[in-house]
């Protein structure tokens, strides 16, 4: 297969960006979305060029790392996958693909396709934990928790924290990552002690930090990688509000 | 100057070894260790557990990851689970049993005091994480749930879906954030170690070039904890991530850390095969699968040639002319034999020419069976996202067609040799989880790495090096303007910059494939005297040709993926030597370890206890002399050796 | 308690709901009343005449235009912000992605052109009816079959029925209506999200209680408007009847 490919090219932060069209041939359909970015990488350092940056590092779709809107979709137009799990037979041969880094004002470019996600890092440090020390701990099985407690706690704790979710919402919100965090520990009992708090602080950091307002489109859900459903966002708010209520 | 090596095992009931210990090392007050700093290099379980308990006790400690966020470590990519001692299913488990099967699952070529401890605190892992809030699956009366894993014939693994490394990771990342909130850990994304230093014998910092802007910072500190996981990234096609890699272990190396077993690889049954020449990685399917799924290839090598040929579906061959040799070879654990065991046997069908796929390496796990029995939608329940990662792979659906899998590097249990403290031969440098050489002797068993990285930092680790800091707390802070940091930068300024004026034709990755062919013939799954003998041969000829050829774009102070991969590799070159010079040295087979000239006559690995009854500690000498080799002899006070018996 | 409803994301949000929620249930009892009118232009009247320039409906048009205007202005407060989120640099492509609807990421325009009908509507009645009663008149002046004459301001059935005779106002209100109807087709499921009251349960039940609402105030006003338009001449002569009967 063969694909004309238009990629962002930006030095750095401060730089201008621009795009840039490269030609790959012969690119076996077997061959996955970034292993046909290294073959392009590997063509221009031999030609002397500098190669695409992007991120990547497990290339299974679990470290949350890839983040490249690939024609107009975040992770490309896979549902319920990330960059990395993504095959070339999903494009048509002789096609232009369009790639851009993530763009959210949270987001600086960073190099390339390279974006700065460390906004997200701040949200959790701001409440996404529970306040537990090593060693002073209960029995694991001293708590049941009903099986559909833990399922659908696990649900949202599928996030990889890619950052699609902010870079597909056309406001820039990162609600469904922060409601993926306070609500799978707001289904646990163990995290329900400092849920109050939790759902304060870090709604109050994803605004300190620029991330838009959520309008409730959906496009989160539909381009998350991991299928994060947005009734999590429906309890982030519910959480939210309670706690605002009882102030 | 060989090495003199203290395992520094207490003494005592092995039972009562861990207890002795904590009651008799020493313990820093809080007072005190408010003014000690610790750097942790890596935020994996291992690094990111153990950062957040120093944190809690209340050092200064900074942490460093290659990627943008420490939750990215590739523990997060482990599926299956992790191993604890619960006894949960009533299925007469203990510490006993845990700890025996994992020193014999290693092949008895683990320390007896070390497992102990890990089997021992294994409970507390699993409490310490319901505690954080990871979703464990949990059975309808809302208690946990658990399943089998290889090499063991109790269900004792706990898990999250096929997710459990990411439930584990962010588990230990979240209370490692909370850290950071409260300020006992600063966090340094996107930064990597390129050099440790040593003042006075002792760990006193790190060289870490900022990777974002090429800055090459110095960061001082009383203890170095090394938390950077495993090396199979040598043989460029494994299941580790792309960045995964040896080098802060390897700095470790070249500063006069012991660097014990290397040749100690992990080859994964369960991997999808390789499809062609461009490919980056190899996709790991979960060791849970094995739970339910059978292993076979057809027993007519006429079935083998319809399939390569495309004129027989796998479902098309009957029942009885299909050989489920795991099985057939070992009855009393079937398709749960160990990851060596099961690998080995595959290679050996392959080799024998039933090999399924058009280049002959590839077994079917197939789910028929369990599909029959269990329904469907059990299995989807079970595997759903495996079985949809797979098909998103290979365009084939497992529910329909059985998967085609095939071994591939996995983890390597060799690593930087620590003492029962976790501390290596440089006195105030630590290693932990993957990056050590401790618990898993010659072969891990299935969910215990994760087990392993947990427990090394919560729970051994904070305590262990309070012995060693309280001889600090007089100590001032570590002064980064001193000669030794001055000679460190200077030596790694000087690696950048003759990476660079090679100016050769050929890109990192042409070089790192090469290798990568290399390792895998010679020093793969089955290895020969001649073999190895070979590879050392063409590494270092690789090496020459590396530093000749060498094409490097992009410059040095700036965001340079080129220039990170080069350094990588590097290390990988001489990391690949060292391992083919190990298993040369074992002139035995153990675990994963197998020289194809000590077989039994049917086949399996045959341990030579009398000889090579100990972990080999290498000890550099320059990039291109012969290392020279100190012995840790085993001592088994406690477990009788036995060979290996997965049969009955 | 009061400032999150100001400085933070979910709290505006809630704004947004609770003032939709409002003007939704004003819309539908304007609705209802709108269809007397299709039953009895004297019924109609009689409920204009009751909702003069009394003081319960004075206080009653005034909580609506403040609810008008906090949903509005707070709608830019949101959009603004979310433009500022998304950053400097726009996606070169993009795409509407599955299981999103229009609507929801067109609201703000939806309601400009919802707020513009309004300007229309109150030039068209609220201005001849409420507005000169506050003023202290009884009557408006309209032009009807060439000769001027003076309306009372409780003569609704007659300012519609002349309202929709001219097929440009039906053509404008009905763009209108299809405005509200798109707006609310993502507004209503909408609030009850921002409050926090759905999951992935109630998301179809919302999203089809929120289109059978918004369908339902669409056909309600729109066969009010087209009803006018066909029958202008006779209700015009049956309002000027009901006129010179009651006064």
């Amino acid at each position: 297969m063969n694909f004309t490919l238009k990629i962002w090219r930006q030095r750095d932060a401060k730089s201008q960006g621009a795009f840039e069209t490269y030609k790959v041939t012969d690119i076996s359909a077997d061959t996955s979305f970034l292993e046909m970015m290294d073959i392009l990488n590997n063509n221009l350092i031999h030609e002397g060029k500098e190669p695409v940056a992007f991120d990547h590092d497990c290339r299974e779709g679990i470290c949350g790392m890839c983040s490249m809107h690939i024609n107009g979709h975040a992770h490309g137009p896979s549902q319920a996958v990330t960059t990395c799990q993504m095959y070339m037979r999903k494009f048509k041969d002789g096609s232009t693909i369009v790639i851009e880094p993530w763009r959210s004002a949270a987001f600086p470019v960073i190099r390339d396709l390279v974006v700065d996600r460390g906004a997200y890092d701040k949200i959790l440090q701001a409440g996404g934990f529970i306040s537990v020390r090593t060693n002073s701990v209960p029995d694991g099985n001293a708590i049941p928790i009903p099986k559909k407690d833990a399922d659908e706690s696990m649900d949202a704790a599928a996030c990889v924290g890619c950052g699609a979710c902010a870079a597909t919402c056309k406001n820039g919100s990162a609600m469904l990552f922060v409601a993926a965090r306070v609500s799978s520990l707001a289904k646990l009992p163990q995290g329900k002690v400092e849920g109050a708090r939790r759902a304060k602080a870090m709604v109050a950091k994803m605004d300190e930090l620029g991330f838009g307002n959520c309008t409730n489109t959906g496009a989160c859900q539909a381009q998350c990688p991991k299928s994060i459903s947005i009734a999590h966002i429906a309890r982030l708010n519910r959480e939210f509000l309670c706690a605002k209520l009882q102030d | 100057m060989a090495y003199t090596l203290d395992a520094k095992i207490p003494a005592g009931e092995l039972s009562q070894k861990w207890s002795n210990h904590k009651a008799a090392i020493k313990v820093v007050s809080p007072a005190n260790k408010r003014k000690l700093d610790i750097i942790v290099v890596g935020t994996g379980l291992g690094g990111a557990s153990a950062a957040a308990s120093l944190g809690e006790l209340g050092y200064n400690v900074k942490i460093f990851c290659i990627s943008d966020s420490p939750r990215r470590a590739h523990s997060i990519a482990a599926q299956g689970g992790i191993n604890a001692a619960k006894n949960y299913q009533n299925d007469n488990d203990s510490i006993y049993r845990l700890f025996y099967d994992t020193i014999k699952g290693g092949d008895y070529r683990a320390r007896e005091a070390n497992v102990y401890r890990l089997a021992e605190v294994s409970n507390l892992i699993i409490d310490q994480c319901v505690a954080q809030g990871v979703p464990f699956a949990r059975e309808y009366g809302g208690l946990l749930a658990n399943r089998s894993f290889g090499g063991a014939q109790v269900s004792r693994t706990f898990y999250a879906r096929g997710q459990t490394g990411q439930q584990l990771l962010l588990g230990a990342y979240s209370v490692l954030n909370k850290e950071i909130a409260a300020g006992t850990v600063k966090s340094y994304p996107r930064h990597e170690m390129l050099d440790v230093v040593i003042e006075n014998g002792e760990a006193c910092g790190i060289i870490a070039r900022n990777l974002v802007t090429g800055e090459i910072e110095r960061h001082g500190a009383h203890a170095v904890v090394i938390a950077t996981g495993g090396y199979g990234n040598v043989f460029f096609l494994s299941t580790n991530a792309m960045a995964s890699n040896g080098s802060a272990a390897f700095q470790c190396y070249r500063k006069g850390a012991g660097f014990a077993n290397p040749c100690f690889t992990q080859i994964h049954p369960t991997c999808i095969p390789v499809h062609g020449t461009q490919q980056s990685k190899l996709t790991l399917m979960s060791e849970s699968l094995r739970n339910d799924g059978r292993i076979w290839v057809p027993k007519k090598m006429e079935d083998v040639e319809a399939l390569r040929a495309g004129k027989k579906l796998p479902s098309e061959i009957a029942e009885e002319d299909r050989d489920y040799y795991l099985e057939r070879r070992y009855p009393a654990f079937g398709n749960l034999v160990p990851r060596d065991v099961a690998s080995r046997a595959a290679k050996e069908r392959c080799d024998a020419g039933f090999g399924v796929n058009e280049t002959g390496l590839a077994v079917f796990l197939d789910f028929k069976t369990a599909i029959e029995r269990l329904g469907k939608e059990t299995i989807k329940q079970r595997y759903g996202n495996l079985f949809d990662m797979y098909e998103e792979i290979t365009d084939v659906n497992p529910y329909e067609q059985p998967m085609q899998i095939f071994p591939a590097v996995h983890y390597t249990m060799g690593g930087i040799w620590v003492d029962y403290n976790l501390m290596t031969t440089i006195p105030g440098l630590y290693a932990i989880g993957e990056a050590n050489f401790s618990d898993h002797g010659a072969n891990r068993l299935g969910a215990s790495a994760l087990m392993q990285g947990l427990a090394d930092g919560y729970f051994v680790l904070p305590y262990t090096i309070g012995d060693y800091l309280s001889k600090k707390i007089q100590a001032p802070k570590v002064k980064t303007d001193t000669a030794a940091f001055d000679e460190a930068e200077a030596g790694v300024r000087a690696r950048i910059e003759r990476l660079f004026a090679i100016k050769g034709n050929q890109s990192v990755d042409d070089i790192h494939k090469r290798l990568g062919l290399i390792m895998w013939d010679n020093v793969g799954m089955a290895r020969t005297k001649e073999s190895l003998e070979r590879a050392i041969v063409e590494i270092q000829a690789l090496r020459k040709e590396f530093y000749a050829d060498l094409k490097l774009v992009g410059t040095a102070d700036s965001f340079n993926v080129e220039l990170e991969k080069a350094l990588r590799l590097e290390d990988f070159l001489e990391l690949g030597e060292l391992m083919a010079r190990d298993a040369l040295n074992r002139e035995e087979s153990c675990g994963g370890h197998f020289r194809s000239e000590h077989q039994t006559p049917d086949g399996e690995a045959d341990r030579d206890d009398e000889n090579f009854s100990y972990a080999a500690v290498w000890e550099y000498k320059g990039i291109d002399n012969v290392p020279e080799m100190t012995k840790e002899v085993l001592d088994y006070e406690f477990i009788k050796r036995a060979k290996r018996n997965y049969k009955d | 308690m009061g400032c999150f409803l100001t400085n933070s994301s979910v709290g505006k949000k809630l704004v947004m709901s609770i003032s939709g929620c409002f003007l939704v249930l004003f819309i539908l009892f304007h609705m209802s009343m709108n269809l007397t009118m299709l039953f009895s232009r004297e019924g109609y009247n009689l409920i204009c005449e009751f909702l003069g320039a009394n003081w319960y409906a004075l206080a009653g048009t005034a909580l609506l235009a403040a609810g008008v205007a906090v949903h509005f202005i707070y709608a830019f407060i949101l959009t603004l912000d979310n433009y500022r989120a998304r950053g400097k640099q726009r996606y070169a492509v993009t795409v509407q992605e599955k299981g999103v609807s229009w609507a929801s990421k067109n609201m703000l325009v939806l309601g400009i052109i919802v707020i513009l009908g309004l300007g229309l509507h109150l030039v068209h009645f609220w201005s001849k009816m409420q507005l000169t009663e506050i003023l202290g008149h009884h009557t408006f002046e309209l032009e009807l079959n060439g000769a001027t004459e003076n309306i009372s301001v409780a003569n609704g059935a007659l300012l519609m029925a002349y309202t929709f005779s001219n097929p440009i106002n039906l053509a404008l209100y009905l763009v209108w209506f299809v405005a509200l109807w798109f707006h609310l087709t993502h507004g209503v499921w909408s609030m009850f999200q921002t409050v926090g009251w759905a999951n992935d349960t109630w998301y179809p039940r919302l999203k089809c209680i929120a289109n059978i609402v918004a369908t339902l105030i669409f056909l309600g006003f729109a066969v009010v408007a087209v009803m006018c338009y066909i029958n202008s001449e006779a209700y015009i002569a049956e309002a000027l009847e009901l006129q010179l009967l009651a006064y």
